[in-house]
């Protein structure tokens, strides 16, 4: 299994590679890879279906702090991976014609490719590092994939948006997924699963699920976090369909449902869940049915339909669990044929504005069966999957008897599903009805390549709808069992009888087609449900953005407003202060004068050409002299590094002091001639500043003498140099051997700085010669 | 080696300066070679070495022009970065082939004439030796094109 998701990492690599020679119309083959795939996971269905089996993959990783690449096959992550591959493979061969000819074709697949393989890895891990590692990965690959069109600010904003929103969760998830490994002492989901009765009863139990809930609702774009996710359909089409029907939002379903054994007290959790879940569905299905683009609607959908999940997995009973598994299949199905048409519509025309858009019908005969039955199934019209699913949902809240809460929880239930109803028409049938518009009467027919995909997930809605226990003894029953735990046996009927769920439905249903007719969308309608946005988070957080930016610019401006002077002297002063106060504080001052060394006349001599040297600096207003000057300083040290025996220290500081002066006279020429811009206050200020920075650092050294350091260090390389190293010169042993990776990052430090200096210095030149 | 005169050229415009560095370009990286070589027994190694180069380098560059030096080379200085790097880290995962924890100085069993005994070290102290002359360089020219 490990071999599977390196294989997709790096096939998802190989395509970029295919970019620049292979022509575009060929991309459509390398669909195949995402397919057999597919039918790899579907081989495993006859050995899950019962449920009673795991398949275990295990590789050792990082031993010692218990990070394992286990893979773990059930129920549950093997529907998503099928929902992975299968979504994946119609994805990959509608984008070969919905992106044709993009000169960045290969990188959209290779964007694609590593999602997929960071989705697969996520819910294949059974090592709660790995799992948060492949959480992590399917952030930052989304991020590329929602700023594909990179060249849009809006695009780049929105994939910064899903990118912080979902990261940020992820640091949460990260904080409670460290916690419940502490806890238990372990990292492997399975193991963890025992020791669910440790984890609720320990005291952090609260701020475990607060944490694990923040990680999964950012991902799953629950209220209040959900304002990523209509963001994020400035990405391709297929990629929203990608990302919306199956796989990145549904990432946070699939934590919620692999930790509910584990987590799930049957208090806070379903408390919390419940709340979410329930704000979120309600609060998205009524902004869907008022939004005119198409793509704004089935986003809001998607989080309604998002809030359902975590609703459902929030009731926690058995029946909801089962419930929520057929949902997650039927929202898949619709709601990724659904983006899909969209896409092809505005493929077509160029338009998704849902108000113009109708009569598409006889252009498109196939795409608009698709979108029949995708809508059909999305407001749970019988003979759909989507039936079915609405019934097991109303029959999960039902299943309370007569409570206010059972109560409660139907009526939101029905409410939601009265505007999904909408929105499914809205999206589903109301482009292809009516009469075409004239400007569009030139459409031509749609390539099979786009059509074709949406219409294979439109018949299996139809299929599951009228022969439900297919998908429910393959895997539904399999999937309920993973997260529920005890094995059950439910089945899904087409025909339930005359039941309250069945009413509820017919009324969600004409209720849903009442409100198709009744709201009319338009300009109007979406300034009025965008005044509700006032509320969400995301204006707060874009407020406190700005003021960090300016806060930022104006601390900035105090402290490194690009003179030199000043940068030094405030980090010149930021040490003093720092250094100084715990010198003077923490350590008794003493200096001790017996060990020094005597003074020898050449020191002297060294000494004072030192002192003149640095006057000349100061006192000379020729910049050349002053450069020599310190040139000659640099020497000095030099040479007292030899009087005490550190030749490879001198050579150096030799060699380096000779190219400063090379450098500074270099720059020396293009100045413009000396000028005298300090006056006598600020000599003052910048002899003080430098006469303490001297003493402090003459004080440390004195200091430094006086404290017994341990020779140990400096004896075992002493002695080891030769025997370990075969080298005689301690300190280059040192350097290549001993601390060999202090001097191979101390080189990329220096690559860097070069590399540094060699782009802003081009970089400035390219400006101006434009500029020019 | 005729060069246009105007008050532009920033080089110390002298004869015997030119005729000097001819001859000393060449002693001078021996001696920075020389300087790497010995690294391991005595004073010297790659860094010191790599400075001495690129000092050679700077003198020519005075004695004629950053364009002309920059003409002594086939490629740019830029590029010894990469190599270097690559040099220094591939001697630093050499030993992993032979089995052993990464960066171990690994050894030739026979002594080569005038170096000594060569090992990784040695390697990753030419690689040192290369990123240095490729990082002053660079920063060198790039000030000296763009001041």
């Amino acid at each position: 299994m490990l071999l599977l998701i390196v294989f997709v990492f790096v096939f998802a690599f190989l395509t970029l590679l295919l970019g620049k020679f292979v022509h575009s119309k060929f991309f459509k083959f390398i669909s195949i890879v995402p397919f057999l795939l597919f039918l790899f996971f579907t081989s495993f269905i006859p050995l899950l279906k019962d449920g009673t089996k795991n398949i275990f993959y295990r590789t050792e990783w990082m031993p010692s702090i218990g990070v394992s690449l286990d893979f773990k096959l059930d129920g549950l992550s093997l529907l998503f991976s099928l929902m992975i591959t299968g979504i994946g493979t119609l994805i990959y061969i509608y984008t070969s014609s919905y992106l044709r000819g993009h000169p960045y074709l290969n990188r959209f697949y290779t964007y694609l490719g590593l999602f997929m393989g960071a989705m697969l890895g996520l819910v294949l891990s059974d090592n709660i590092i790995t799992l948060f590692i492949f959480w992590e990965l399917t952030s930052v690959t989304s991020y590329f994939l929602i700023g594909f069109n990179n060249e849009d600010e809006s695009a780049r904003k929105s994939a910064l948006w899903a990118f912080s929103i979902t990261g940020l969760g992820g640091f949460f998830l990260l904080a409670s997924l460290v916690v419940i490994g502490s806890i238990t002492g372990e990292t492997s989901i399975h193991e963890i699963l025992s020791h669910s009765n440790s984890i609720q009863g320990h005291e952090a139990f609260g701020l475990i699920l607060v944490f694990f809930l923040l990680g999964a609702f950012t991902k799953s774009a629950q209220f209040p976090f959900h304002f990523w996710l209509p963001g994020a359909m400035k990405a391709p089409t297929p990629v929203s369909a990608y990302l919306h029907s199956a796989t990145m939002v549904k990432a946070g379903i699939y934590l919620l449902a692999r930790f509910t054994p584990i987590l799930n007290d049957g208090d806070l959790w379903s408390k919390s869940l419940l709340l979410v879940g329930g704000v979120t569905m309600v609060y998205g299905a009524f902004h869907c049915v008022f939004r005119k683009d198409l793509k704004g609607i089935l986003a809001y959908s998607t989080i309604s339909a998002l809030g359902m999940l975590v609703f459902l997995l929030g009731i926690g009973t058995e029946l909801a669990i089962y419930a929520s598994s057929v949902f997650i299949v039927v929202h898949a199905l619709y709601k990724a044929s659904l983006f899909l048409i969209t896409g092809a519509i505005d493929h077509a025309v160029h338009n998704r504005d849902i108000t113009i858009l109708s009569g598409f019908g006889e252009k498109m005969p196939i795409l608009a069966t698709a979108g029949f039955i995708s809508a059909l199934s999305c407001a749970g019209i019988p003979l759909t999957f989507g039936f079915i699913g609405k019934e097991l949902i109303y029959e999960s809240t039902l299943e309370g008897g007569v409570t206010y809460l059972a109560i409660g929880l139907t009526v939101i239930a029905v409410v939601t599903n009265i505007f999904l109803t909408c929105s499914g028409l809205l999206a589903g049938i109301k482009p292809f009805i009516g009469e075409l518009p004239k400007k569009f009467s030139k459409v031509g027919k749609l390539e099979l390549g786009i059509a074709l995909p949406p219409f294979i997930l439109a018949v299996l809605s139809l299929v599951f709808g009228v022969f439900p226990n297919w998908i429910n003894q393959g895997i539904i029953n399999s999937v309920t069992r993973s997260i529920y735990g005890d094995f059950i046996n439910l089945d899904l009927k087409i025909w339930h009888g005359v039941t309250t769920a069945l009413l509820l439905s017919g009324l969600t249903i004409l209720l849903g087609v009442a409100v198709y007719f009744i709201v009319r969308q338009s300009h109007n309608s979406m300034r009025f449900i965008e005044r509700f946005e006032v509320f969400a988070p995301q204006h707060m957080i874009e407020k406190l953005i700005e003021k960090i930016r300016v806060f930022a610019y104006r601390y900035t401006g105090l402290t490194q407003n690009s003179y030199l002077r000043i940068y030094l002297i405030v980090i010149v002063l930021f040490f003093i202060g720092l250094v100084g106060y715990k010198l003077f504080a923490d350590v008794p001052l003493q200096v001790n004068t017996e060990d020094l060394s005597a003074f020898r006349s050449y020191e002297l001599i060294v000494f004072i050409i030192t002192v003149i040297a640095i006057l000349f600096t100061i006192s000379t207003s020729s910049r050349l002299t002053a450069i020599a000057s310190i040139g000659v300083v640099g020497y000095c040290i030099c040479l007292i590094f030899v009087f005490y025996g550190a030749p490879d220290l001198a050579m150096t500081q030799f060699a380096i002091d000779t190219l400063t002066v090379v450098l500074f006279v270099l720059v020396l020429f293009k100045l413009p001639s000396f000028l005298k811009l300090s006056n006598r206050r600020i000599q003052a200020r910048d002899a003080i500043v430098s006469i303490a920075f001297g003493t402090l650092i003459s004080l440390i050294t004195l200091q430094a003498l006086v404290s017994p350091a341990d020779k140990e260090i400096s004896r075992f390389y002493a002695e080891n140099a030769y025997t370990l190293a075969k080298g005689k010169n301690v300190v280059n042993v040192i350097l290549v051997d001993f601390r060999g990776f202090d001097t191979l990052i101390e080189t990329m430090v220096l690559s860097i700085a070069a590399l540094g200096v060699f782009s802003l210095l081009k970089y400035n030149t390219k400006d101006e010669e434009s500029s020019e | 080696m005729k060069k246009v005169q105007n008050s532009e050229t920033r080089h110390l415009d002298s004869t015997i300066l030119r005729t000097a560095t001819n001859y000393l370009l060449p002693l001078i990286i021996m001696f920075s070679i020389f300087v790497l070589l010995r690294g391991h027994y005595l004073s010297g190694g790659g860094f010191v070495g790599g400075l001495i180069a690129s000092i050679a380098f700077v003198l020519h560059s005075y004695a004629y022009s950053p364009k002309e030096t920059l003409a002594l080379f086939r490629f740019s200085p830029l590029r010894l970065i990469p190599t270097g790097l690559s040099l220094s880290i591939l001697s630093a995962l050499l030993p992993i082939l032979l089995g052993l924890p990464i960066m171990t100085g690994v050894w030739f069993a026979e002594d080569v004439v005038v170096i000594g005994s060569v090992g990784s070290a040695l390697f990753f102290d030419i690689g040192v030796y290369f990123v240095v002359i490729g990082v002053v360089l660079t920063i060198l020219f790039t000030i000296a094109e763009n001041v």
